[in-house]
C-alpha cells in the first residue's frame, strides 16, 4: 500500500502504548429503547477485534459510536487518546482522516464512478490527480477489482461493492479500520475472499481494526490464518496456533457477554456463549 | 401515524423548525469558509437552471397567452382592448412569472433534492460522507442552495420574457392588435418598483426550494417508503411557503414602492 499521508496528522499521539479505542461505560438509547448498556472495552494498537453477536444486538451502533457518527447518552469514548464524546464535528472530521470505515450496506456514492468513490478522500485532500489515480489502482488491485475502475456502483454485484468499499476505506492508509459485517449476505466463497483481504491488511499493514461478523467461521479463519508475503497467499498458521493480535467481543442485547482472546472464547463455560458458538 | 399528545406534537414541530433554521444558517454560512465545492455548484446550476428551462419556458409562454386572451376579452367590454399589453406585462412581471416559476421549479427540484438526499440518507451514504471527513451540508446543501437562488432569478426573467411574447402572439394573431403598440404599452406599464418586486421574489423562492428540499431529504428516516414521504412533503411545504412568502414580499414591496 502507498506511503503514509501527512494529512492524517489530526492530533498526534506520541505514546504508542496508548490504546487506539477505549469505550468507558457507554450507553445509548433510541426512542427510550436501550440499545447499548454500560459498554467498556479497550482495543490496543495493532489488535484486530472481532465483534460477534446476534442480529440487532447493537453492533453497528457500537461501530458508529467509535467513529463519532452518533453520540452516546452517557459514558466516554476515546479514539487515539482523544475524547470524542462532545467533540465538535469539525474536529471529528480531522480525526476521521485516520479512520477507514466499511459500512454494512457498502454505502458507495451512486453518483460517482468506482474510481471517484475510492479516490474520494484523496480528492478531498487535493492529492495530485496522477498520484490519486496510482493509489486508486493500487487499492483496487488489493481487492482484485482493477477492471471495474470506470464502472458505477449500481452496476456491481453486492460482493464487488463490498470490496470497493474496502478499497475506499484503506486507500488513505488509516490507522484504524472499522469493518461492519463485510461478509454479511454473501456466498461462502466471496466471504472467504473478503476475510482474506482483512487478514492481508492485518498482516501487511498491522492496522488496528474492529470487525463485525455474523459468521463464526470468518472469525476463526481470521484467528487461525496468516498472510504469507512470499507466496502472496493466506495460509494456516503453523502447528494450529492462533494469531495473538486477534481478540473477540461478543454482544447480546446491548451488553458485553464476552471480551477476550480466542483461547478464552472457545474454553468459556458461559452457557449462553456455548450455545451461541455451537 | 400514532396519536401523540399536543405537548409532544408541539415540541416535535418546534424541534423541526429549529433544525431547519440551523441547517439553513449553515448552508448559507458555509460559502464563506473553506473548503468550497465549486464543481458541485456548477453541476447543480446546470441541472437546476438548464434542466428546468423547458418547463419554465412552456409554462411562462402559455401563461402569457391565456392572460392575453382573458384580459383582452374582458377589456373589450370597456373598449380598452389596447391595454392588454399593460395587463399582461404587469401580471407576468410582478406576480405570475415569479410565482409560477417558483412552483414549477419547486415541483421539479425540491422533490429531486428531497429524493436524492433522502436515498443517500437511508443507504448511509450521508454517514459515509461524514466518515470520509466531509461535511454533508457543505458538500450537498450549500451548492444546491446557491445554485437554486442564482438560477431561479434568471429563470424568472426568462419566464417573464416569454410570457410577454406569448401575450403578444395571442393579441396579434387572435385579437388583431397592433404588435408595436402592444410592446410599447407593456414597456411603459412597467416601472422600477415592479421589476424590483418581480425579481426579489425568486430570491426567496429559491431559498425556500433548496432549504426545504434538502431539509426533508437529510432528515429522511424509514427506508424507501420514507424517501417517498419526504419527497411529497418537500413539494407540498415548499409550494405553500412560496405562496405565503410571495404575499409577504408583495405587501412589503407595495409598502416600499407604493404599487
Ligand atoms: N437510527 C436508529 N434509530 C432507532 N433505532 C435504531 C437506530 N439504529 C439502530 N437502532 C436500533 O438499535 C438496535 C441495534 O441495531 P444495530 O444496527 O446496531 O444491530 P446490529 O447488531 O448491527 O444488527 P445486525 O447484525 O443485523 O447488523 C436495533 O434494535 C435497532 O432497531
Ligand atoms: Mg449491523
Amino acid at each position: 500500500m502507498p506511503e503514509k499521508t501527512s494529512s492524517s496528522a489530526a492530533s498526534q499521539d506520541t505514546d504508542s502504548s496508548e490504546p487506539v479505542v477505549v469505550f468507558d461505560d457507554v450507553s445509548i438509547k433510541f426512542d427510550l429503547k436501550p440499545v447499548l448498556q454500560d459498554i467498556s472495552f479497550t482495543v490496543r494498537r495493532g489488535e484486530t477485534r472481532i465483534i460477534l453477536g446476534p442480529a440487532g444486538g447493537g453492533k453497528s451502533v457500537l461501530m458508529k459510536l467509535a467513529n463519532g457518527l452518533i453520540q452516546p447518552d452517557s459514558g466516554r469514548i476515546r479514539i487515539f487518546g482523544n475524547d470524542i464524546t462532545e467533540m465538535p464535528e469539525r474536529d471529528l472530521f480531522k480525526l476521521r482522516a485516520r479512520i477507514g470505515m466499511v459500512f454494512q450496506e457498502s454505502a458507495l456514492f451512486d453518483s460517482l464512478s468506482v474510481e471517484d468513490n475510492v479516490a474520494y478522500r484523496l480528492h478531498e485532500d487535493h492529492v495530485p490527480e496522477a498520484e490519486a489515480h496510482e493509489r486508486v489502482i493500487e487499492a483496487l488491485r488489493f481487492v482484485e477489482l482493477e477492471n471495474t475502475i470506470s464502472k458505477f456502483p449500481p452496476e456491481l454485484s453486492g460482493g464487488m461493492r463490498r470490496r470497493v468499499s474496502i478499497a475506499r476505506a484503506i486507500v488513505s492508509n488509516p490507522d484504524l479500520i472499522l469493518y461492519d459485517s463485510p461478509t454479511g449476505g454473501l456466498d461462502p466463497i466471496t466471504s472467504t475472499t473478503i476475510v482474506e483481504l482483512v487478514i492481508k491488511q492485518r498482516d501487511v499493514s498491522h492496522t488496528t481494526a474492529l470487525m463485525i461478523t455474523h459468521r463464526l467461521q470468518d472469525a476463526f479463519l481470521l484467528a487461525r490464518n496468516r498472510f504469507n508475503p512470499e507466496t502472496g497467499k493466506v495460509e494456516p498458521l503453523p502447528d494450529g496456533s492462533i494469531d495473538d493480535s486477534t481478540k473477540f467481543l461478543v454482544l447480546n442485547e446491548g451488553r458485553i457477554v464476552f471480551d477476550g482472546t480466542t483461547e478464552e472464547l472457545v474454553h468459556s463455560d458461559d452457557p449462553w456463549l456455548k450455545d451461541y458458538l455451537s | 401515524m400514532p396519536l401523540v399528545s399536543p405537548e409532544v406534537f408541539a415540541k416535535q414541530k418546534l424541534a423541526a423548525i429549529q433544525e431547519y433554521s440551523i441547517l439553513s444558517w449553515h448552508a448559507i454560512a458555509n460559502l464563506f469558509s473553506l473548503p468550497r465545492y465549486w464543481a458541485d455548484i456548477y453541476t447543480q446550476m446546470d441541472s437546476i437552471g438548464v434542466g428546468s428551462m423547458p418547463i419554465v419556458v412552456l409554462t411562462g409562454f402559455f401563461t402569457g397567452c391565456v392572460l392575453a386572451l382573458q384580459s383582452a376579452t374582458s377589456l373589450q367590454e370597456f373598449g380598452s382592448v389596447s391595454l392588454t399589453g399593460n395587463l399582461v406585462a404587469l401580471s407576468m412581471v410582478k406576480e405570475l412569472g415569479p410565482v409560477l416559476t417558483g412552483l414549477m421549479v419547486s415541483g421539479r427540484n425540491a422533490s429531486g433534492m428531497a429524493s436524492e438526499l433522502g436515498s443517500m440518507k437511508v443507504t448511509e451514504q450521508i454517514d459515509a460522507m461524514r466518515a470520509l471527513g466531509t461535511d454533508p451540508i457543505r458538500k450537498l446543501v450549500t451548492p444546491r442552495l446557491y445554485a437554486t437562488v442564482f438560477m431561479l432569478f434568471f429563470l424568472t426573467i426568462v419566464a417573464d420574457a416569454v410570457g410577454i411574447a406569448g401575450g403578444a402572439l395571442v393579441s396579434v394573431t387572435l385579437m388583431g392588435l397592433n404588435a408595436s403598440s402592444y410592446f410599447n404599452n407593456s414597456y411603459r406599464a412597467l416601472v422600477y418598483g415592479d421589476i424590483a418586486q418581480g425579481l426579489t421574489k425568486p430570491l426567496f423562492s429559491g431559498f425556500i426550494i433548496a432549504t426545504v428540499g434538502c431539509y426533508f431529504g437529510i432528515t429522511t428516516t424509514g427506508g424507501t417508503q420514507g424517501v417517498g414521504k419526504s419527497t411529497t412533503q418537500a413539494v407540498v411545504v415548499s409550494s405553500v411557503f412560496i405562496i405565503i412568502v410571495d404575499f409577504i414580499v408583495s405587501r412589503a414591496m407595495i409598502g416600499i414602492f407604493g404599487r
